[in-house]
């Protein structure tokens, strides 16, 4: 029978929101465990139940619910005391009740699910508090429930009634979960009275919620949603063709549409969004119940219930959510004795904060716990074989903490059955990437950590920046743009350096790396004037600068599903169609910046090592290298192997320090000793000793091995050339390997190792093959 | 002449010509036929993939068959015509050379691949049936379609 079926569908979408607000409502209690209304509250939602379960003839259902009901009505009545013993209980009965829901729902019956531990509990529980004439209350209740069984059956077919009604015209909302009650609004008192007797005051917002919202099917949204993408497709090819045209009616009825398109893209948006309380509501418990099982003290704080986001991503947010929960109690906040001993309260304070920030919903998990130590998790890293020794020292501290997201990776010491079987946050991160969302962490020893998620509104329609590269048109969702810088061909020449065969762009005083995305395609960029397009990107807390041929606009695109032969490629997240009809596809920027950076700085990082040893002692003009032209004063320019440089720096004079002799400057937390070309070769400088004062920033290239570098200045970075086809010289000098004519000027060749001596004398010191005693005294080696 | 019926009696193929030969596609797996469309490449695709189309604002993936059945390639100038085809609930298309009628096999007339074709392609033939004067290749779409 098919009305049958419909009432076991609605009863099982109704029990499921009542069990959340169980949930809520048990926790809360335990704050406060004399709340007569609460108490009343989960009465009722169990009462409920049991009424529908007898009508439906789900005895085990029926059986649980009311042994809790029983429970239930002496504590609303003061005859029992609420302890951590009984809310155990009465949870254990919830946890019941969910999985009898479940079983009715995959199979329609109940199925072995075994209710005889719940009841057992509850009926121990029951025991150990202060006599009660149970026999009596256990009949009342008996009597009472006998007589709703009827009630409850005929509001059920009353409700089946209004709803079928309902669903031809009405607004389309989805319902409001929270207090959205039961439509039967289970009477308090034994006798059952019909929902206006009980009181008109105390339930009526309630009533006004559910009657002003249907229930609609998903799918049914989906495909509004879907229409109303290709509506807005259809729009925006109208609205290009009607700018053209003359006709002032066409162009208002265009206007209007236009308007229309985006309200009702708008509010189709709207019945898709929930507010992510939805998927919060079932923390407080997990909080709770792995707090006890810990032995920890946690308190769980949420900011922004409210914030909403479409009803998938909401799905698809909860399993990371919950498992970063875990995670933060599990190992974030420490022991209570921990706590105390650090100065901190006991209780930790595990918070949830939601907000819209720029067209995306950042979802933050921040714990006031021990926080991460990133030597530890370098360490380990290390010895998973996740980094190297090498990559690791040169990781700054954000980089490092986001290893933990890398497959493979975990840091508990001791499995726990909780969290930390070394699939969680690699899983995590690849869940939230699914959505084209981001996940960040920041950790602060001691303190605490903050993992941070940043999720799209909605997955159909995205904002997104349209750009053009070599003759075809691609989108960059927004999500992951930070800032467009463009250059004219003269700013590009001298702000576009090439560093190690990598191009970089300072911006503010930062080295962006720039990857070319023609050179990614395998294909030739179409701007030819100089002009550099950068288009700055986040992921994974790394920014890097594509370059572009142009950017053409920002507009809201409806994201299509490429095929399988597409999505191997790994490059794209979708396609789109654009204004005019042209398909473009959606760049997928973390995959974009996995494959040409990783690649680059590993690969470079590696080149660099092995190079740097060969290349400083090189001879002048033995293989074609490529040579960074510096100015050092007095018209002299040297030439430098590309190879051995790490980085280009400014410095500013004034942090320039003196340390016996030597000059050193402080850099990243490390004392980095400099030498100055113009004095090292003996070069007439335009600013010598006595005018360094009136250049406040020196151009400074850093050389370092291992864990020590040096910095050589220069006056100007000039050129980065290839020294091939060059005519070389052996006229050399203190400190030079000879001397080369490139763009028609004779360039010094540095004597880099010598260099770098002069600055650091023990820069070489564990090479054990080199002559400590020459190491010693520089002079002696600069001569050779 | 043992024939190794893979379909039992008859079916109908709609047939397209390919560098010179004929090909069939059982027809309840073709959607449509059109006329050559714009297309927006895909930068790092495997070669086959010639790229996408806007169908009433769906996104298809267009097969170059000739480079799939490793087939020289078209001749400058000349348009393909696109066969829209519907796998597993997703629409894919295939670029041909034309378009030929749809034509009832019979299972009796059915053949394995012929020797001669090449290890590529015959790959992607179910077989061959033969026609009146010609042979008419029925391509496998699922492996044609598989990345």
């Amino acid at each position: 029978m098919d009305g049958l079926d419909d009432i076991v569908e609605d009863f099982l979408v109704e029990s499921h929101e009542n069990l959340d607000q169980l949930d809520r409502d048990l926790v809360a209690l335990e704050q406060e465990p004399n709340s007569r209304e609460r108490l009343s509250s989960i009465f009722r939602t169990i009462h409920t139940i049991k009424g529908t379960s007898g009508f439906l003839a789900f005895g085990k259902l029926e059986q649980v619910a009311h042994v809790g009901e029983n429970m239930l009505s002496r504590l609303r009545d003061g005859a029992l005391q609420l302890t951590p013993h009984r809310t155990d209980a009465l949870l254990t009965m919830v946890d019941t009740v969910r999985e009898l829901l479940g079983s009715i729902e995959t199979t329609g019956g109940e199925g072995s699910v075994d209710v005889s531990r719940a009841v057992e509990l509850i009926s121990a529980a029951l025991e150990d508090g202060p006599a009660a004439p149970e026999a009596e209350v256990q009949a009342a209740v008996e009597t009472a429930a006998e007589a709703q069984v009827v009630e409850a059956a005929v509001e059920v077919v009353e409700e089946e009634l209004a709803a079928i009604e309902e669903t031809v015209p009405a607004p389309v909302a989805v319902p409001v979960p929270a207090p959205a009650a039961p439509v039967v609004p289970a009477p308090v008192a034994a006798a059952p009275a019909k929902p206006a007797a009980a009181g008109e005051e105390e339930h009526a917002p309630r009533r006004a919620v559910a009657d002003s919202t249907i229930r609609v099917d998903v799918d049914l949204l989906d495909a509004l949603m879907q229409l109303v993408g290709e509506l807005v497709l259809t729009r925006n090819q109208i609205v290009q063709y009607v700018s053209r045209q003359a006709d002032t009616d066409l162009v208002r009825a265009g206007q209007r549409l236009n308007l229309i398109a985006s309200e009702l893209q708008e509010g189709v948006m709207k019945t898709r969004m929930q507010p992510i309380d939805h998927i919060w509501s079932k923390l407080p418990r997990v909080v709770r119940d792995l707090g006890q099982q810990c032995g920890k003290s946690v308190r769980l704080a949420m900011e922004g219930n409210e914030t909403e986001l479409d009803k998938t991503l909401l799905e698809a947010v909860k399993d990371p959510l919950t498992h970063l929960v875990r995670n933060s109690v599990d190992h974030g906040i420490e022991k209570p004795e921990a706590r105390r001993a650090a100065g901190k309260a006991s209780e930790g304070v595990l918070s949830l904060r939601a907000r819209h920030e720029s067209g995306q919903v950042v979802v933050e998990v921040v714990d006031d716990g021990a926080g991460i130590d990133p030597v530890r998790i370098g360490e380990s890293a290390v010895r998973k074989g996740l980094v190297t020794p090498d990559q690791l020292a040169r990781m700054a501290t954000t980089d490092i903490l986001q290893l933990i997201f890398a497959p493979g990776f975990s840091t508990a010491a001791a499995v726990t059955n909780v969290s930390g079987r070394g699939v969680g946050m690699d899983v995590v991160k690849t869940n939230i990437e699914a959505i084209g969302g981001t996940i960040e962490i920041e950790s602060e020893p001691g303190r605490g950590t903050c993992t941070r998620l940043r999720i799209p509104l909605t997955l159909a329609i995205v904002p997104a920046l349209t750009i053009e590269c070599a003759g075809d048109r691609y989108a960059i969702p927004q999500v992951s743009l930070q800032e467009l810088v463009s250059l004219d061909a003269e700013k590009a020449a001298s702000a576009v350096e090439t560093v190690g065969g990598a191009q970089v762009y300072r911006l503010r005083g930062e080295l962006l790396p720039l990857v070319q995305l023609a050179d990614v395609f395998g294909t030739s960029s179409e701007r030819h004037d100089g002009h550099v397009v950068i288009a700055v990107l986040r992921s994974e807390g790394r920014r890097f600068g594509l370059v572009v041929d142009r950017v053409i606009n920002t507009e809201e695109i409806v994201v299509k599903a490429v095929g399988a032969q597409l999505k191997s490629i790994g490059l794209y997240s979708g396609a789109t169609v654009l204004g005019d009809g042209t398909v473009a596809l959606i760049l997928d920027v973390q995959a974009l910046a996995r494959r040409a950076l990783r690649a680059e700085t590993v690969e470079r990082a590696e080149q660099r090592t092995a190079a740097s040893a060969a290349a400083a002692t090189a001879s002048a003009g033995a293989e074609r290298t490529r040579m960074l032209l510096a100015a050092i004063g007095g018209g002299r320019r040297v030439a430098i192997p590309l190879d051995t440089v790490t980085r280009l720096e400014q410095v500013k004079t004034a942090t320039v320090e003196r340390v016996g002799s030597r000059e050193v400057v402080q850099y990243r937390g490390a004392i980095l000793p400099i030498v100055r070309l113009d004095q090292h070769l003996g070069a007439a400088s335009a600013y010598g000793y006595g005018e360094e004062s009136t250049k406040d920033t020196l151009e400074v290239i850093v050389y370092a091995d291992h864990d020590r570098s040096v910095a050589i200045v220069v006056e100007e970075i000039l050129d980065i050339v290839d020294d091939t086809e060059v005519r070389h010289s052996d006229i050399d000098d203190m400190g030079l390997l000879g001397s080369a004519v490139f763009g028609d000027k004779v360039t010094e060749l540095l004597d880099v190792r010598a260099a770098i001596l002069a600055a650091d004398p023990g820069f070489y010191a564990f090479e054990t093959s080199f002559d400590t005693s020459a190491a010693a005294d520089s002079d002696d080696l600069m001569a050779v | 002449m043992s024939s190794t019926a893979t379909t039992e009696g008859t079916a109908q193929l709609a047939t397209f010509w390919l560098d010179g030969d004929l090909y069939g596609v059982e027809v309840e797996h073709v959607q449509e036929v059109l006329r050559a469309q714009k297309l927006t490449r895909v930068p790092l695709a495997p070669p086959a993939v010639a790229g996408l189309i806007n169908l009433r604002g769906q996104v298809v993936t267009a097969i170059e068959l000739r480079e799939r059945l490793g087939r020289p390639a078209r001749a400058e100038g000349a348009e393909a015509v696109v066969i829209v085809v519907r796998m597993h609930g997703e629409a894919v298309s295939f670029l041909v050379d034309g378009i030929a009628d749809v034509v009832h096999v019979d299972a009796v007339d059915f053949e394995q691949p012929p020797d001669t074709l090449d290890g590529r392609g015959r790959e992607l033939i179910r077989g061959a049936y033969k026609l009146d004067g010609r042979l008419l290749l029925a391509l496998d779409v699922a492996r044609v379609v598989a990345a």
